[in-house]
C-alpha cells in the first residue's frame, strides 16, 4: 500500500494525506513496522459527527523517510499491538485521552490517570463521577511460595519526579517490573488547541524541563515548516550548538550520576560540577541556564558576538579537559565496570520490538539517530557520526553517552569556529491552514516528535508531543528482568527517562 | 588509585566562596525586575498584553508585577517603550508573605529570618525533604545542584533527606497537579512538627504556566501554609539558596 511519504519539517496539505478504511490502516502500520520501520506515533485527533481520526507517524530508518496514513473509528477497533508491540503504550493512551477501546489489547490500562477528553466515552466504562485515583489499578502479578511485591513511589527518597514502580520479586530477583505514571500531568497538549498564542513557546520550553531546547526547537522548526520560512543559518547554527550543549550537560550529569549509583565518589562529584560548567554555558548564550528564552520560532533571541564566541570556546576546552579526565576514571576502575557490565541487559531484538530511541537504543547497537536520518537545521550541514555500541547493559547505555560527549564537543567547537553569518531572526508569516508536519529533533534521551495539523485558520487544530520517554520507560521495565531489585537505581540512571515529558 | 589521586588534584578546589563572594552570574541573566510605575505611557498595556503567564497588571497609571507568577521570559521588558519594567541582576528574592511577590515599584521585602526559637531549632541544622509535584523537573534539578560541591548545601547544616520523618520542612516544585494532591498531603503530615513550607518556583507558588489548568490546583498554597516562596522559573540555584540561607538568618549581609 503507496502512502504519502515526506520528510522533517516538511508540509503535508491534509487533504493530500492517506485516509484508509480502518482494516488498511491497521494492515499499512503492521506490515511497515514488520518490516522494520518504526511508530514515531500513533494518536487519536477528534474527527467530524464524534468520530475519531486515528493517525499513525512512521519512520523508516534504513532508507530515511517519514510516512503518515489515519482512519476513522468510533468507539473501538481492532488493538494494533498484538501485531505491532511498539503500539501498546501509545493504544493505552488513545484509550484513555479519547475514550476508545483497541479491542484486544493485551493490557488495557490507563497511562496519566485522568477522565476521558470525550465527557461521556469511557475505554473503560467509568461514570464521570467516579474519582480517578492515580496508579489505584490492577497490576501485573506473580504469585507463588516466597514470590513478594515491593511498591515504590511516586515520592521517593531522592530529588527527582514523582511515579509508582511494583516490582514482583523472588528474594532480591526481580521477575518483573511495572512503571505507572501520570503524577506529572498537567494538560499541556490540551492546553496548546487553538494556538499558537503568547504561553505556547513556554509550554514547549517547559515540556521536560531538561529538554527545553530539544523541545522548543521541534516546535519553532514546525512552525517554520508550516509557515514556509527558513530560520536564518546563523540562528540554526547556534540552536545547534544549544542542543548539543543540552546534550553534554545531561550526558556528564548522568555519567556522574551513575558513578554515584555504584558508590564511585570521585567522578561523581567531578561531574557534578562539570554539569554545572555546561548548563553555565548555555547560560551565557540566553541568560538561563536550561536554554529558557534562546529558540524562538523563526531564529533564536540571542546572537553570539565574538567576545562571547571566545568565551564559550574557552570555557569548552576546559570542561572538557577536566570531563575526560573525570569520565575516564570510570572505565579503568575495575569496580565500576563491574557493576556497569552485563547489569540490566536489554536484547537488540526486545529493543527493535519496542522501538526505543536515543541513546538506550544505540547502546543495543541500533544505529538510530535523527540527526543521522532525518536531519533538520544545521544537521543538514554538519553531520555527528551516530555513536553505537551493541552490549544493551548499563556499561552501553554509560559508554554511548560518553562517545556522544565527544562528538557533540567537536561539533560545537566546529560551529563556533565557523559561524555563519547573517541576522538571526526571520519574522514568521501565517501558517498555512489545513496543513500538517512532523517535526523531529534528536534530544539527549532521543528523538522528539511533534506532530501539528492546522485548521482553517491556521491555528493548531491539534498539537501532538511526543517525548523520547515515551518509547523507551518499557526498556527500563525489560532491563530489570532478572536483575536484582538493588540495581533498580542504576538501571533506572542509566535510561534517566523524563517523567513529566511523559505525562505532559 | 594513583589516578584517582590525581584526578583528584587536576580537578582542584570547586566549593564557590558563597555567601562571602557572589559569583558572576552570565551578563543575559534576567533577575528581579524593577519596576517604575511613573514611567507608564498613558493606558499603555503592552507588557500585559505580552505576559505569558498573566502575571502584570497595568493601565490607569498603575502597575504591578506578580513575581510569584513570573517566568522571568522578558517579553514585559522588551514590549515597553518607556523602560517601566528592568530586570536587574539581583538574584536575591525569596519572601516571606505571598503578598511581598506582587512588585508595585516600592522596595522589594526580602525574606526576614524565622523567630529566635524556630532559628534556635533549625539554625545550625535544617533537614529538608523535597516534593516533587508536576511541573517540569528544572527546579528538582536547581535543587539538585546544591548538592554539588559547588554550593555543597552540608556546609550550612542544611541537608536534603529521605524521609519526610527525618525533616524539618518540604521544599515543593510543581503547580500540585491534581494526581499528586494526596501523596503531597501524606508527606506533609509525616513531617513531625514544628514543621515548615518552602515553595520554590512560579507552578509550587502560583500554579505559573499550568495556572487554571483543570488537572492542576495552583499550587502549595491551596494545599499548605506557606513558610518561604522562592520566585523563579526555575530559580537560580543561588536564589534558593539565598532563599535558606535567609529563612535561617545565615546570611551576614541583608
Amino acid at each position: 500500500m503507496n502512502l504519502a511519504s515526506f520528510h522533517n519539517s516538511r508540509v503535508v496539505p491534509l487533504d493530500k494525506t492517506s485516509r484508509l478504511s480502518v482494516a488498511d490502516f491497521r494492515r499499512a502500520v503492521v506490515d511497515r513496522v514488520a518490516r522494520g520501520w518504526r511508530l514515531a506515533a500513533l494518536f487519536g485527533c477528534p474527527a467530524a459527527d464524534r468520530r475519531m481520526g486515528l493517525h499513525a507517524v512512521m519512520a523508516n530508518h534504513d532508507a530515511p523517510q517519514l510516512a503518515h496514513c489515519s482512519c476513522e473509528v468510533e468507539d473501538a477497533y481492532p488493538a494494533l499491538t498484538p501485531d505491532c508491540m511498539q503500539a501498546h503504550w501509545f493504544e493505552r493512551e488513545i484509550a484513555e485521552q479519547w475514550g476508545i477501546r483497541p479491542e484486544g489489547h493485551p493490557w488495557l490500562k490507563p497511562i496519566r490517570f485522568h477522565a476521558s477528553h470525550r465527557t461521556g466515552n469511557d475505554a473503560w466504562n467509568r461514570a464521570a463521577s467516579d474519582p480517578i485515583l492515580p496508579c489505584v489499578t490492577d497490576f501485573y502479578q506473580v504469585q507463588g511460595n516466597e514470590v513478594h511485591e515491593v511498591a515504590v513511589g511516586p515520592v521517593h527518597a531522592g530529588v527527582i519526579e514523582p511515579g509508582h514502580f511494583r516490582f514482583q520479586c523472588h528474594g532480591e530477583d526481580v521477575f518483573h517490573l511495572e512503571i505507572s505514571l501520570g503524577y506529572q500531568h498537567r494538560g499541556v497538549e490540551r492546553a496548546l488547541k487553538g494556538g499558537p498564542d503568547r504561553k505556547t513557546l513556554h509550554y514547549m520550553e517547559t515540556l521536560a524541563g531538561d529538554t527545553t531546547i530539544g523541545h522548543s526547537l521541534a516546535y519553532a522548526q514546525a512552525l517554520e515548516s508550516l509557515a514556509k520560512r527558513h530560520a536564518p543559518a546563523r540562528a540554526a547554527a547556534i540552536r545547534g550548538i544549544a542542543l548539543e550543549l543540552e546534550r553534554l550537560a545531561n550526558h556528564v550529569g548522568d555519567l556522574g550520576a551513575l558513578a554515584g549509583d555504584v558508590g564511585f565518589l570521585p567522578t561523581a562529584s567531578f561531574c557534578g560540577r562539570l554539569r554545572g560548567d555546561l548548563l553555565n554555558m548555555t547560560a551565557l548564550l540566553c541568560g538561563n541556564r536550561f536554554g529558557r528564552n534562546l529558540v524562538l520560532p523563526g531564529g533564536a533571541r540571542f546572537d553570539v558576538e565574538l567576545l562571547l564566541r571566545s568565551e564559550l570556546l574557552e570555557r569548552l576546552e576546559q570542561a572538557m579537559g577536566d570531563v575526560r579526565n573525570a569520565v575516564e576514571l570510570l572505565w579503568e576502575t575495575p569496580s565500576v565496570m563491574a557493576r556497569f557490565e552485563g547489569t540490566g541487559r536489554v536484547g537488540h531484538e526486545t529493543a527493535v520490538s519496542l522501538g526505543l530511541v536515543g541513546p538506550a537504543a544505540r547502546a543495543c547497537g541500533i544505529s538510530r539517530d535523527a540527526r543521522y536520518e532525518f536531519p533538520s537545521g544545521i544537521f543538514h550541514f554538519a553531520h555527528i557520526p551516530v555513536s553505537v555500541w551493541p552490549s544493551g547493559d548499563v556499561f552501553a547505555r554509560a559508554y554511548v553517552r560518553w562517545l556522544e560527549i565527544e562528538r557533540s564537543a567537536l561539533f560545537i567547537r566546529q560551529q563556533l569556529e565557523s559561524l555563519p553569518v547573517g541576522p538571526v531572526f526571520n519574522e514568521l508569516s501565517a501558517l498555512q491552514p489545513n496543513a500538517m508536519t512532523v517535526s523531529m529533533v534528536e534530544g539527549w534521551r532521543g528523538e522528539i516528535c511533534h506532530v501539528v495539523m492546522t485548521d482553517e485558520q491556521g491555528r493548531f487544530r491539534f498539537y501532538k508531543v511526543v517525548d523520547p520517554s515515551f518509547h523507551n520507560w518499557m526498556g527500563l521495565a525489560m532491563a530489570l528482568r532478572n536483575q536484582q531489585i538493588s540495581d533498580f537505581p542504576l538501571c533506572n540512571k542509566s535510561f534517566n527517562l523524563s517523567y513529566c515529558g511523559h505525562d505532559l | 588509585m594513583l589516578k584517582i589521586i590525581r584526578a583528584r588534584f587536576r580537578q582542584g578546589h570547586r566549593t564557590l566562596a558563597y555567601p562571602r563572594e557572589t559569583p558572576k552570574l552570565s551578563e543575559r541573566y534576567l533577575g528581579r525586575p524593577q519596576l517604575a510605575p511613573s514611567k507608564c505611557g498613558k493606558n499603555c498595556k503592552r507588557c500585559m498584553e505580552k505576559c505569558p503567564a498573566a502575571a502584570i497588571q497595568a493601565g490607569d497609571g498603575k502597575l504591578s508585577l506578580d513575581l510569584g507568577r513570573c517566568l522571568f521570559c522578558g517579553d514585559c521588558q522588551a514590549a515597553c517603550p518607556s523602560k517601566a519594567i528592568q530586570f536587574t541582576r539581583d538574584h536575591r528574592m525569596a519572601v516571606r508573605a505571598r503578598q511581598d511577590l506582587r512588585l508595585n515599584g516600592a522596595e522589594y521585602a526580602l525574606a526576614k529570618a524565622l523567630d529566635e526559637k524556630a532559628r534556635r531549632l533549625f539554625g545550625r541544622s535544617f533537614k529538608l525533604r523535597q516534593v516533587s509535584a508536576g511541573g517540569c523537573g528544572a527546579c528538582e534539578a536547581d535543587i539538585n545542584v546544591l548538592g554539588t560541591l559547588v554550593f555543597d548545601l552540608g556546609r550550612f547544616g542544611i541537608q536534603i533527606v529521605a524521609s519526610p520523618r527525618h525533616a524539618d520542612a518540604l521544599i515543593i516544585t510543581g503547580p500540585v497537579t491534581q494526581n499528586m494532591v494526596l501523596a503531597l498531603r501524606k508527606t506533609h503530615e509525616a513531617v513531625p512538627p514544628p514543621r515548615l513550607v518552602i515553595a520554590v518556583g512560579a507552578c509550587a507558588i502560583s500554579g505559573g504556566l499550568y495556572a487554571d489548568h483543570p488537572e492542576t490546583t495552583n499550587g502549595v498554597e491551596t494545599h499548605l501554609p506557606v513558610d518561604l516562596y522562592i520566585p523563579g522559573c526555575p530559580p537560580h540555584p543561588l536564589t534558593i539558596l539565598d532563599g535558606l540561607l535567609r529563612l535561617l538568618g545565615r546570611l551576614e549581609r541583608p
